[in-house]
Protein backbone atom coordinates (compact mmCIF):
# COMPACT_ATOMS: atom_id res chain seq x y z
CA UNK A 1 0.00 0.00 0.00
CA UNK A 2 1.16 3.74 -1.09
CA UNK A 3 1.76 5.31 2.39
CA UNK A 4 -1.35 7.87 2.56
CA UNK A 5 0.81 10.97 3.84
CA UNK A 6 2.73 10.64 0.20
CA UNK A 7 -0.25 9.74 -1.91
CA UNK A 8 -0.81 13.64 -2.93
CA UNK A 9 2.38 13.05 -4.37
CA UNK A 10 1.77 10.05 -6.41
CA UNK A 11 1.16 9.97 -9.88
CA UNK A 12 -2.33 9.33 -10.85
CA UNK A 13 -1.65 6.65 -13.16
CA UNK A 14 -0.14 4.72 -10.14
CA UNK A 15 -2.99 5.25 -7.87
CA UNK A 16 -5.62 4.65 -10.38
CA UNK A 17 -3.87 1.18 -10.64
CA UNK A 18 -3.82 0.48 -7.24
CA UNK A 19 -7.00 2.08 -6.08
CA UNK A 20 -9.56 1.79 -8.74
CA UNK A 21 -12.26 3.14 -7.72
CA UNK A 22 -10.43 6.28 -7.12
CA UNK A 23 -11.42 7.92 -10.07
CA UNK A 24 -15.25 7.34 -8.93
CA UNK A 25 -14.53 10.52 -6.51
CA UNK A 26 -13.27 12.62 -9.61
CA UNK A 27 -16.52 11.86 -11.46
CA UNK A 28 -18.75 12.19 -8.70
CA UNK A 29 -17.45 15.81 -9.03
CA UNK A 30 -17.79 16.01 -12.49
CA UNK A 31 -14.41 15.95 -13.70
CA UNK A 32 -14.30 13.15 -16.29
CA UNK A 33 -11.08 13.52 -18.29
CA UNK A 34 -7.84 12.86 -15.17
CA UNK A 35 -4.22 13.34 -16.62
CA UNK A 36 -2.46 10.09 -15.40
CA UNK A 37 0.84 11.51 -15.94
CA UNK A 38 -0.07 14.34 -13.07
CA UNK A 39 0.05 13.99 -9.14
CA UNK A 40 -2.55 14.76 -7.18
CA UNK A 41 -1.39 17.79 -5.83
CA UNK A 42 -0.33 18.94 -9.60
CA UNK A 43 -3.56 17.27 -11.14
CA UNK A 44 -5.77 19.57 -8.75
CA UNK A 45 -3.44 22.77 -9.21
CA UNK A 46 -4.62 22.61 -13.12
CA UNK A 47 -8.41 22.00 -12.33
CA UNK A 48 -10.38 24.71 -13.70
CA UNK A 49 -11.61 27.03 -11.61
CA UNK A 50 -15.29 27.05 -12.92
CA UNK A 51 -15.20 23.14 -12.24
CA UNK A 52 -13.89 23.38 -9.05
CA UNK A 53 -16.50 26.06 -8.15
CA UNK A 54 -19.34 24.05 -9.56
CA UNK A 55 -17.53 21.17 -7.11
CA UNK A 56 -18.08 23.38 -3.87
CA UNK A 57 -14.53 22.86 -3.08
CA UNK A 58 -11.47 24.53 -3.25
CA UNK A 59 -8.12 22.92 -4.32
CA UNK A 60 -6.92 21.61 -1.15
CA UNK A 61 -10.37 20.57 0.42
CA UNK A 62 -10.19 18.66 -3.12
CA UNK A 63 -7.08 16.83 -2.32
CA UNK A 64 -7.86 16.55 2.11
CA UNK A 65 -11.20 15.07 0.68
CA UNK A 66 -10.08 13.01 -1.97
CA UNK A 67 -7.13 11.41 0.66
CA UNK A 68 -10.12 10.68 3.19
CA UNK A 69 -11.82 8.98 0.15
CA UNK A 70 -9.30 6.84 -0.45
CA UNK A 71 -8.70 5.76 3.32
CA UNK A 72 -12.77 5.64 4.07
CA UNK A 73 -12.74 3.33 1.03
CA UNK A 74 -9.90 0.84 1.95
CA UNK A 75 -11.46 0.79 5.60
CA UNK A 76 -14.69 -0.45 3.97
CA UNK A 77 -13.35 -3.32 2.01
CA UNK A 78 -11.07 -4.27 4.57
CA UNK A 79 -14.46 -4.37 7.15
CA UNK A 80 -15.15 -8.11 7.36
CA UNK A 81 -18.93 -8.96 8.62
CA UNK A 82 -18.00 -11.15 12.04
CA UNK A 83 -16.70 -8.62 13.84
CA UNK A 84 -19.55 -8.93 16.72
CA UNK A 85 -20.10 -12.44 18.34
CA UNK A 86 -22.39 -12.14 21.10
CA UNK A 87 -24.07 -8.66 23.23
CA UNK A 88 -24.78 -8.13 26.16
CA UNK A 89 -27.81 -5.68 27.43
CA UNK A 90 -26.81 -5.23 31.44
CA UNK A 91 -30.23 -3.62 32.63
CA UNK A 92 -30.72 -0.53 33.73
CA UNK A 93 -34.35 1.30 34.78
CA UNK A 94 -37.62 1.65 33.85
CA UNK A 95 -39.89 4.37 32.99
CA UNK A 96 -40.52 4.62 37.10
CA UNK A 97 -36.93 4.03 38.17
CA UNK A 98 -37.30 0.35 38.92
CA UNK A 99 -33.72 -1.41 38.32
CA UNK A 100 -34.48 -4.02 35.20
CA UNK A 101 -31.57 -6.21 37.21
CA UNK A 102 -30.95 -7.93 33.92
CA UNK A 103 -27.39 -9.02 32.41
CA UNK A 104 -28.27 -10.69 29.11
CA UNK A 105 -25.35 -12.31 26.40
CA UNK A 106 -27.32 -12.64 23.00
CA UNK A 107 -25.25 -14.62 20.46
CA UNK A 108 -25.13 -14.12 16.49
CA UNK A 109 -27.03 -17.22 14.79
CA UNK A 110 -29.66 -16.48 17.93
CA UNK A 111 -33.28 -15.67 17.51
CA UNK A 112 -34.90 -13.35 20.21
CA UNK A 113 -38.21 -11.95 19.95
CA UNK A 114 -39.53 -9.14 22.02
CA UNK A 115 -42.71 -8.38 22.99
CA UNK A 116 -44.97 -5.84 24.89
CA UNK A 117 -47.75 -3.86 24.43
CA UNK A 118 -47.46 -0.72 21.90
CA UNK A 119 -45.58 2.31 23.99
CA UNK A 120 -43.76 -0.20 26.19
CA UNK A 121 -40.54 0.52 25.10
CA UNK A 122 -39.40 -1.89 22.17
CA UNK A 123 -38.13 0.19 20.05
CA UNK A 124 -35.84 2.15 22.82
CA UNK A 125 -34.44 -0.57 23.75
CA UNK A 126 -33.63 -1.96 20.29
CA UNK A 127 -32.25 2.13 20.21
CA UNK A 128 -29.89 1.42 22.95
CA UNK A 129 -28.65 -1.86 20.83
CA UNK A 130 -27.78 0.40 18.23
CA UNK A 131 -26.50 3.05 19.55
CA UNK A 132 -23.99 0.52 21.87
CA UNK A 133 -25.67 2.88 25.43
CA UNK A 134 -23.54 3.16 28.10
CA UNK A 135 -25.55 3.99 30.75
CA UNK A 136 -25.95 7.28 28.83
CA UNK A 137 -29.31 7.19 27.42
CA UNK A 138 -33.02 7.50 29.47
CA UNK A 139 -32.55 4.21 30.42
CA UNK A 140 -29.52 3.64 31.65
CA UNK A 141 -28.70 0.55 29.88
CA UNK A 142 -25.21 -0.82 29.17
CA UNK A 143 -24.58 -2.99 26.30
CA UNK A 144 -21.38 -4.77 25.77
CA UNK A 145 -19.65 -5.86 22.65
CA UNK A 146 -17.63 -9.11 22.60
CA UNK A 147 -18.37 -8.70 26.28
CA UNK A 148 -16.30 -5.72 26.56
CA UNK A 149 -16.74 -2.16 26.68
CA UNK A 150 -17.13 -1.17 22.94
CA UNK A 151 -14.33 1.89 22.18
CA UNK A 152 -15.79 4.72 21.72
CA UNK A 153 -14.70 4.98 18.26
CA UNK A 154 -16.81 2.30 16.82
CA UNK A 155 -19.59 3.70 18.42
CA UNK A 156 -20.17 6.45 16.04
CA UNK A 157 -17.95 4.49 12.64
CA UNK A 158 -19.79 4.51 9.86
CA UNK A 159 -18.27 1.24 8.71
CA UNK A 160 -18.94 -0.51 11.89
CA UNK A 161 -22.56 0.28 11.56
CA UNK A 162 -24.05 -2.62 13.62
CA UNK A 163 -27.88 -2.60 13.11
CA UNK A 164 -29.57 -3.35 9.89
CA UNK A 165 -33.53 -2.99 10.19
CA UNK A 166 -36.80 -4.43 8.11
CA UNK A 167 -39.92 -2.77 9.14
CA UNK A 168 -43.07 -3.16 8.07
CA UNK A 169 -43.74 0.52 6.54
CA UNK A 170 -40.12 0.04 4.21
CA UNK A 171 -40.57 0.59 0.34
CA UNK A 172 -38.18 0.70 -2.22
CA UNK A 173 -38.44 4.40 -3.66
CA UNK A 174 -35.43 3.76 -6.31
CA UNK A 175 -36.87 3.43 -9.47
CA UNK A 176 -34.58 0.66 -10.95
CA UNK A 177 -35.29 -2.95 -11.74
CA UNK A 178 -34.32 -5.38 -8.94
CA UNK A 179 -31.29 -6.12 -10.92
CA UNK A 180 -29.77 -2.75 -11.01
CA UNK A 181 -30.81 -2.24 -7.71
CA UNK A 182 -28.48 -5.24 -6.23
CA UNK A 183 -26.07 -4.17 -8.66
CA UNK A 184 -25.64 -0.47 -6.73
CA UNK A 185 -25.86 -2.07 -3.34
CA UNK A 186 -22.89 -4.48 -4.35
CA UNK A 187 -20.80 -1.90 -5.58
CA UNK A 188 -21.44 0.42 -2.10
CA UNK A 189 -20.25 -2.47 -0.35
CA UNK A 190 -17.22 -2.95 -3.07
CA UNK A 191 -18.25 -6.47 -3.45
CA UNK A 192 -15.70 -8.64 -6.29
CA UNK A 193 -18.47 -10.55 -7.93
CA UNK A 194 -21.19 -8.81 -8.71
CA UNK A 195 -23.12 -11.15 -11.07
CA UNK A 196 -22.78 -13.98 -8.43
CA UNK A 197 -24.31 -11.85 -5.87
CA UNK A 198 -26.94 -10.85 -8.01
CA UNK A 199 -28.38 -13.99 -9.03
CA UNK A 200 -27.82 -15.46 -5.30
CA UNK A 201 -30.22 -12.79 -3.88
CA UNK A 202 -32.86 -13.00 -6.65
CA UNK A 203 -32.70 -17.34 -6.44
CA UNK A 204 -33.49 -16.57 -2.34
CA UNK A 205 -35.85 -14.26 -2.69
CA UNK A 206 -37.61 -15.90 -4.95
CA UNK A 207 -37.73 -18.72 -2.38
CA UNK A 208 -39.26 -16.78 0.22
CA UNK A 209 -41.84 -14.85 -1.40
CA UNK A 210 -44.91 -16.77 -2.74
CA UNK A 211 -45.16 -15.67 -6.38
CA UNK A 212 -42.17 -15.57 -8.40
CA UNK A 213 -40.40 -12.26 -9.66
CA UNK A 214 -37.26 -11.89 -11.81
CA UNK A 215 -34.10 -9.80 -12.41
CA UNK A 216 -35.58 -7.27 -14.65
CA UNK A 217 -39.03 -6.76 -13.00
CA UNK A 218 -39.08 -3.05 -11.57
CA UNK A 219 -38.80 -2.66 -7.82
CA UNK A 220 -41.77 -0.09 -7.50
CA UNK A 221 -43.80 -2.91 -9.37
CA UNK A 222 -43.13 -5.89 -6.98
CA UNK A 223 -45.78 -6.85 -4.43
CA UNK A 224 -45.75 -6.41 -0.74
CA UNK A 225 -44.40 -10.01 -0.40
CA UNK A 226 -41.71 -10.03 -2.91
CA UNK A 227 -40.42 -6.59 -1.52
CA UNK A 228 -40.02 -7.80 1.85
CA UNK A 229 -38.21 -11.35 0.54
CA UNK A 230 -35.58 -8.96 -1.89
CA UNK A 231 -35.36 -7.68 1.45
CA UNK A 232 -34.56 -9.99 3.55
CA UNK A 233 -32.67 -11.77 0.97
CA UNK A 234 -30.43 -8.71 0.24
CA UNK A 235 -29.90 -8.17 4.31
CA UNK A 236 -29.03 -11.62 4.59
CA UNK A 237 -26.40 -11.35 2.08
CA UNK A 238 -24.73 -8.26 1.67
CA UNK A 239 -25.27 -6.15 4.27
CA UNK A 240 -22.60 -6.08 6.71
CA UNK A 241 -24.69 -5.37 9.90
CA UNK A 242 -24.39 -8.28 11.88
CA UNK A 243 -27.48 -7.64 14.02
CA UNK A 244 -30.55 -7.43 12.48
CA UNK A 245 -33.67 -5.64 13.61
CA UNK A 246 -36.97 -6.90 12.30
CA UNK A 247 -39.90 -5.05 13.22
CA UNK A 248 -42.89 -7.41 12.33
CA UNK A 249 -43.21 -8.96 8.82
CA UNK A 250 -46.58 -9.29 7.35
CA UNK A 251 -47.35 -13.83 7.00
CA UNK A 252 -49.37 -12.42 3.54
CA UNK A 253 -47.04 -13.57 0.77
CA UNK A 254 -43.41 -14.74 2.25
CA UNK A 255 -42.03 -17.73 3.95
CA UNK A 256 -41.31 -16.25 7.34
CA UNK A 257 -39.36 -19.30 9.02
CA UNK A 258 -37.20 -19.35 6.16
CA UNK A 259 -36.57 -16.06 6.17
CA UNK A 260 -35.38 -16.02 9.36
CA UNK A 261 -33.70 -19.15 9.14
CA UNK A 262 -31.96 -17.51 6.14
CA UNK A 263 -30.36 -14.56 8.43
CA UNK A 264 -29.31 -17.35 11.02
CA UNK A 265 -27.32 -19.49 8.71
CA UNK A 266 -25.47 -16.27 7.69
CA UNK A 267 -24.26 -15.59 11.13
CA UNK A 268 -26.54 -13.49 12.05
CA UNK A 269 -28.09 -12.33 15.51
CA UNK A 270 -31.98 -11.57 14.53
CA UNK A 271 -34.21 -9.31 17.20
CA UNK A 272 -38.03 -9.03 16.29
CA UNK A 273 -40.66 -7.08 17.32
CA UNK A 274 -43.65 -8.28 17.16
CA UNK A 275 -47.41 -8.51 18.22
CA UNK A 276 -47.77 -12.09 15.75
CA UNK A 277 -48.21 -15.43 17.95
CA UNK A 278 -46.76 -17.51 15.14
CA UNK A 279 -43.39 -14.60 14.37
CA UNK A 280 -43.14 -14.52 18.37
CA UNK A 281 -42.43 -17.86 18.74
CA UNK A 282 -39.82 -17.99 16.37
CA UNK A 283 -37.41 -16.45 19.19
CA UNK A 284 -35.12 -19.00 21.68
CA UNK A 285 -35.80 -16.35 24.02
CA UNK A 286 -38.63 -14.00 24.31
CA UNK A 287 -37.89 -10.18 26.12
CA UNK A 288 -40.82 -9.20 27.93
CA UNK A 289 -41.13 -5.39 27.70
CA UNK A 290 -43.26 -3.53 30.21
CA UNK A 291 -43.43 0.35 31.17
CA UNK A 292 -39.70 0.84 29.76
CA UNK A 293 -37.99 -1.80 31.02
CA UNK A 294 -37.41 -5.65 30.75
CA UNK A 295 -39.50 -7.00 32.95
CA UNK A 296 -39.21 -10.80 31.89
CA UNK A 297 -37.01 -13.30 29.72
CA UNK A 298 -38.95 -16.65 28.84
CA UNK A 299 -36.93 -19.30 27.03
CA UNK A 300 -39.05 -21.07 24.19
CA UNK A 301 -40.15 -24.38 25.79
CA UNK A 302 -40.71 -27.89 24.18
CA UNK A 303 -44.32 -27.07 24.78
CA UNK A 304 -44.60 -24.11 23.02
CA UNK A 305 -42.46 -25.27 20.05
CA UNK A 306 -44.67 -28.21 19.64
CA UNK A 307 -47.91 -25.42 19.79
CA UNK A 308 -45.42 -23.47 16.89
CA UNK A 309 -46.86 -25.84 14.01
CA UNK A 310 -50.77 -25.54 15.35
CA UNK A 311 -50.56 -21.15 15.39
CA UNK A 312 -49.12 -21.93 12.14
CA UNK A 313 -52.07 -24.33 10.66
CA UNK A 314 -54.39 -21.56 12.17
CA UNK A 315 -52.36 -18.87 10.67
CA UNK A 316 -52.74 -20.12 7.06
CA UNK A 317 -56.58 -21.21 7.47
CA UNK A 318 -56.69 -17.08 8.55
CA UNK A 319 -54.57 -16.32 5.42
CA UNK A 320 -56.86 -19.13 3.10
CA UNK A 321 -60.38 -16.53 4.46
CA UNK A 322 -58.57 -13.67 3.49
CA UNK A 323 -57.80 -14.69 0.11
CA UNK A 324 -61.32 -16.49 -0.57
CA UNK A 325 -62.99 -12.86 0.25
CA UNK A 326 -60.52 -10.70 -2.15
CA UNK A 327 -61.95 -12.57 -4.57
CA UNK A 328 -65.13 -12.54 -3.95
CA UNK A 329 -65.97 -15.34 -1.79
CA UNK A 330 -68.54 -15.34 1.02
CA UNK A 331 -68.00 -16.83 4.72
CA UNK A 332 -70.53 -19.72 5.19
CA UNK A 333 -70.90 -22.84 7.39
CA UNK A 334 -68.02 -24.64 5.18
CA UNK A 335 -65.71 -21.69 5.80
CA UNK A 336 -65.98 -21.59 9.84
CA UNK A 337 -66.20 -25.41 10.11
CA UNK A 338 -62.68 -25.62 8.24
CA UNK A 339 -61.24 -22.91 10.53
CA UNK A 340 -62.62 -24.51 14.43
CA UNK A 341 -61.85 -28.10 12.83
CA UNK A 342 -65.59 -28.78 13.57
CA UNK B 1 -21.16 29.93 23.62
CA UNK B 2 -21.09 26.71 21.70
CA UNK B 3 -22.31 27.83 17.67
CA UNK B 4 -23.09 25.03 15.41
CA UNK B 5 -24.51 25.24 12.08
CA UNK B 6 -27.14 23.38 10.64
CA UNK B 7 -28.44 23.28 7.03
CA UNK B 8 -30.34 21.15 4.33
CA UNK B 9 -32.82 21.13 1.40
CA UNK B 10 -36.18 22.05 2.22
CA UNK B 11 -38.22 19.21 4.13
CA UNK B 12 -35.13 17.12 4.74
CA UNK B 13 -36.32 17.06 8.81
CA UNK B 14 -33.78 19.90 9.85
CA UNK B 15 -36.08 20.80 12.68
CA UNK B 16 -36.90 17.85 13.45
CA UNK B 17 -33.50 16.40 14.05
CA UNK B 18 -32.96 19.55 16.01
CA UNK B 19 -35.52 19.11 18.48
CA UNK B 20 -34.99 15.31 18.81
CA UNK B 21 -31.69 16.31 20.19
CA UNK B 22 -32.21 19.25 22.08
CA UNK B 23 -34.33 16.83 24.16
CA UNK B 24 -31.30 14.66 24.78
CA UNK B 25 -29.24 17.92 25.98
CA UNK B 26 -31.97 19.27 28.26
CA UNK B 27 -31.04 16.92 31.14
CA UNK B 28 -27.62 19.24 31.10
CA UNK B 29 -29.58 22.00 31.69
CA UNK B 30 -27.96 24.04 29.16
CA UNK B 31 -29.38 26.96 27.79
CA UNK B 32 -29.86 26.27 24.18
CA UNK B 33 -31.17 29.40 21.26
CA UNK B 34 -31.88 28.41 17.66
CA UNK B 35 -32.14 31.05 15.26
CA UNK B 36 -34.37 29.63 11.95
CA UNK B 37 -33.81 31.29 8.98
CA UNK B 38 -36.33 30.65 6.01
CA UNK B 39 -37.07 32.21 2.96
CA UNK B 40 -41.06 33.35 3.26
CA UNK B 41 -42.67 32.19 6.32
CA UNK B 42 -41.96 29.66 8.84
CA UNK B 43 -44.16 27.54 12.03
CA UNK B 44 -40.87 26.29 13.32
CA UNK B 45 -40.73 28.50 15.74
CA UNK B 46 -43.75 27.38 17.60
CA UNK B 47 -42.27 23.95 17.92
CA UNK B 48 -39.01 25.09 19.75
CA UNK B 49 -40.69 27.41 21.86
CA UNK B 50 -42.49 24.24 22.83
CA UNK B 51 -39.76 22.79 24.44
CA UNK B 52 -38.35 26.07 26.07
CA UNK B 53 -35.89 27.02 23.44
CA UNK B 54 -35.39 30.35 22.95
CA UNK B 55 -35.72 31.17 19.09
CA UNK B 56 -35.54 34.41 16.69
CA UNK B 57 -36.96 33.89 13.18
CA UNK B 58 -35.33 35.75 10.22
CA UNK B 59 -37.65 35.89 6.93
CA UNK B 60 -35.33 36.62 4.17
CA UNK B 61 -38.07 37.30 1.36
CA UNK B 62 -36.75 38.41 -1.93
CA UNK B 63 -32.93 38.33 -0.79
CA UNK B 64 -30.83 35.35 -1.62
CA UNK B 65 -31.19 33.50 1.61
CA UNK B 66 -27.38 32.77 1.50
CA UNK B 67 -26.47 35.90 1.61
CA UNK B 68 -29.48 36.97 4.45
CA UNK B 69 -28.09 34.20 6.38
CA UNK B 70 -24.04 35.87 6.52
CA UNK B 71 -25.46 39.15 6.76
CA UNK B 72 -26.62 38.27 10.00
CA UNK B 73 -24.79 35.53 11.31
CA UNK B 74 -22.64 37.97 13.29
CA UNK B 75 -25.66 39.77 15.46
CA UNK B 76 -27.30 36.80 15.80
CA UNK B 77 -24.34 35.22 17.66
CA UNK B 78 -24.18 38.55 19.86
CA UNK B 79 -28.25 38.16 20.68
CA UNK B 80 -26.82 34.41 21.79
CA UNK B 81 -24.09 35.97 24.23
CA UNK B 82 -26.77 38.56 25.48
CA UNK B 83 -28.99 35.40 26.23
CA UNK B 84 -26.32 34.01 28.61
CA UNK B 85 -26.83 30.77 26.23
CA UNK B 86 -24.99 27.99 26.28
CA UNK B 87 -25.63 26.86 22.47
CA UNK B 88 -26.51 28.60 19.53
CA UNK B 89 -27.43 26.63 16.59
CA UNK B 90 -28.68 28.30 13.20
CA UNK B 91 -30.89 26.66 11.26
CA UNK B 92 -31.24 27.59 7.25
CA UNK B 93 -32.27 25.90 4.37
CA UNK B 94 -30.33 25.07 1.33
CA UNK B 95 -32.62 26.28 -1.09
CA UNK B 96 -30.21 25.94 -4.26
CA UNK B 97 -27.91 23.26 -3.74
CA UNK B 98 -25.23 25.46 -4.14
CA UNK B 99 -25.69 27.15 -0.34
CA UNK B 100 -22.72 27.34 1.27
CA UNK B 101 -23.29 28.67 5.34
CA UNK B 102 -21.06 26.65 6.89
CA UNK B 103 -18.21 28.35 9.06
CA UNK B 104 -14.25 27.09 9.57
CA UNK B 105 -13.97 25.89 12.98
CA UNK B 106 -18.17 26.25 13.73
CA UNK B 107 -19.53 22.68 14.31
CA UNK B 108 -21.14 22.23 10.68
CA UNK B 109 -24.18 19.79 10.53
CA UNK B 110 -26.33 19.15 6.82
CA UNK B 111 -29.15 17.17 6.90
CA UNK B 112 -30.72 15.10 3.63
CA UNK B 113 -33.10 12.44 3.58
CA UNK B 114 -33.64 9.23 1.68
CA UNK B 115 -36.03 10.17 -0.01
CA UNK B 116 -34.57 12.27 -2.12
CA UNK B 117 -32.88 10.55 -4.44
CA UNK B 118 -29.64 8.71 -4.45
CA UNK B 119 -27.54 11.15 -6.98
CA UNK B 120 -29.07 14.24 -4.37
CA UNK B 121 -25.66 13.96 -2.89
CA UNK B 122 -23.65 14.75 -5.96
CA UNK B 123 -25.95 16.88 -6.68
CA UNK B 124 -24.87 19.26 -3.24
CA UNK B 125 -22.47 21.37 -2.73
CA UNK B 126 -20.41 22.95 -0.08
CA UNK B 127 -23.17 22.49 2.32
CA UNK B 128 -23.01 18.95 1.98
CA UNK B 129 -19.35 17.90 1.20
CA UNK B 130 -17.82 20.60 3.80
CA UNK B 131 -19.95 19.55 6.84
CA UNK B 132 -18.21 17.75 9.93
CA UNK B 133 -21.55 15.76 9.83
CA UNK B 134 -23.90 14.40 8.00
CA UNK B 135 -27.36 13.31 9.03
CA UNK B 136 -29.40 11.23 7.36
CA UNK B 137 -33.41 11.31 7.69
CA UNK B 138 -36.32 8.96 6.50
CA UNK B 139 -34.55 5.75 6.72
CA UNK B 140 -37.98 3.89 8.83
CA UNK B 141 -39.94 4.47 5.33
CA UNK B 142 -36.85 3.21 2.84
CA UNK B 143 -35.20 -0.75 2.58
CA UNK B 144 -32.03 -1.46 4.55
CA UNK B 145 -30.08 -1.51 1.00
CA UNK B 146 -31.50 1.68 -0.08
CA UNK B 147 -29.92 3.20 3.05
CA UNK B 148 -26.48 2.01 2.49
CA UNK B 149 -26.54 2.64 -0.74
CA UNK B 150 -27.40 6.37 0.25
CA UNK B 151 -24.84 6.64 2.72
CA UNK B 152 -22.10 5.65 0.76
CA UNK B 153 -22.90 7.99 -2.02
CA UNK B 154 -22.77 10.37 1.09
CA UNK B 155 -19.62 9.25 1.73
CA UNK B 156 -18.29 9.78 -2.07
CA UNK B 157 -19.53 13.56 -1.85
CA UNK B 158 -18.06 14.07 1.97
CA UNK B 159 -15.56 11.20 3.05
CA UNK B 160 -14.48 13.47 5.48
CA UNK B 161 -17.91 13.62 7.77
CA UNK B 162 -19.44 11.32 10.41
CA UNK B 163 -22.80 10.13 9.13
CA UNK B 164 -25.92 9.82 11.57
CA UNK B 165 -29.51 7.85 10.79
CA UNK B 166 -31.66 9.38 12.62
CA UNK B 167 -35.61 8.68 12.57
CA UNK B 168 -36.88 12.46 12.89
CA UNK B 169 -40.35 11.18 13.91
CA UNK B 170 -39.16 8.47 17.25
CA UNK B 171 -35.92 10.32 17.82
CA UNK B 172 -33.91 6.97 17.41
CA UNK B 173 -30.02 8.12 16.68
CA UNK B 174 -30.33 11.77 17.79
CA UNK B 175 -28.58 10.95 20.92
CA UNK B 176 -25.46 10.52 19.23
CA UNK B 177 -25.89 14.12 18.03
CA UNK B 178 -26.21 15.46 20.88
CA UNK B 179 -23.08 13.89 21.80
CA UNK B 180 -21.54 15.63 18.76
CA UNK B 181 -22.99 18.65 19.54
CA UNK B 182 -21.87 18.64 23.10
CA UNK B 183 -18.12 18.75 21.36
CA UNK B 184 -19.27 22.14 19.49
CA UNK B 185 -15.92 24.80 19.64
CA UNK B 186 -17.18 27.62 21.70
CA UNK B 187 -16.91 31.50 20.56
CA UNK B 188 -18.17 34.61 21.84
CA UNK B 189 -17.95 36.08 18.43
CA UNK B 190 -18.18 35.08 14.86
CA UNK B 191 -16.58 38.60 13.65
CA UNK B 192 -13.64 38.23 11.33
CA UNK B 193 -14.72 34.23 10.80
CA UNK B 194 -14.38 32.97 7.46
CA UNK B 195 -16.92 30.86 5.22
CA UNK B 196 -15.56 27.18 4.23
CA UNK B 197 -16.24 28.20 1.07
CA UNK B 198 -17.61 31.30 -0.74
CA UNK B 199 -21.44 31.75 -1.38
CA UNK B 200 -23.22 32.01 -4.47
CA UNK B 201 -22.57 35.01 -6.28
CA UNK B 202 -25.52 36.79 -8.51
CA UNK B 203 -24.78 40.30 -9.49
CA UNK B 204 -27.52 41.27 -12.52
CA UNK B 205 -29.88 43.28 -13.20
CA UNK B 206 -32.36 40.31 -12.08
CA UNK B 207 -31.25 40.79 -8.16
CA UNK B 208 -32.17 44.55 -9.35
CA UNK B 209 -35.34 44.00 -9.41
CA UNK B 210 -35.50 43.91 -13.44
CA UNK B 211 -38.62 41.43 -14.96
CA UNK B 212 -38.52 41.73 -18.65
CA UNK B 213 -36.93 38.35 -20.48
CA UNK B 214 -34.09 39.12 -22.90
CA UNK B 215 -30.25 39.80 -23.25
CA UNK B 216 -30.56 43.75 -23.70
CA UNK B 217 -31.93 44.11 -20.59
CA UNK B 218 -29.14 42.10 -18.88
CA UNK B 219 -25.89 43.38 -17.24
CA UNK B 220 -23.88 41.86 -14.28
CA UNK B 221 -22.50 38.33 -13.70
CA UNK B 222 -24.44 36.33 -16.39
CA UNK B 223 -23.85 33.19 -17.18
CA UNK B 224 -25.75 30.86 -20.31
CA UNK B 225 -26.43 27.42 -21.23
CA UNK B 226 -23.53 26.25 -24.40
CA UNK B 227 -26.54 25.30 -26.31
Amino acid sequence: MLAKEDLASFKLEQILAKYTYARDFFISLGINEIDPNLTVKDFAGEINYDVLEDAGLNREQLIVNFLAFISRMEALKKSSRNVVESITIIGGNDKFGNAEHINLELKVGEVISIVGPTGSGKSRLLADIECLAQRDTPTNRQILLNGEVPDINKRFSMENKLVAQLSQNMNFVMDLSVQEFIRFHAESRMVANIETIIHEIVSCGNELAGEKFDQDTPLTQLSGGQSRALMIADTALLSLSPIVLIDEIENAGIDRRNAIELLVKEEKLVLISTHDPVLALMGDKRLVIKNGGISKIIDLSEEEKYYIDILEKVDKKMLNIRNHLRTGGVIDDKIISGLTGQ
Amino acid sequence: MKIITVSGPPSSGKTSVIIKAIEYLKKDNLEIGVIKFDSLSTYDDVLYKKIGVKVKVGLSGNICPDHYYMTNIEDCVKWGMSENLDMLISESAGLCNRCSPHIRDVLAICVVDNLSGINTPKKIGPMLRLADIVVITKGDIVSQAEREVFAFRVKQSNPRASIIFINGITGQGAYDLSLHLKEANEYESVTDKKLRFSMPAAVCSYCTGDIRIGDKYQTGNIRKIKL
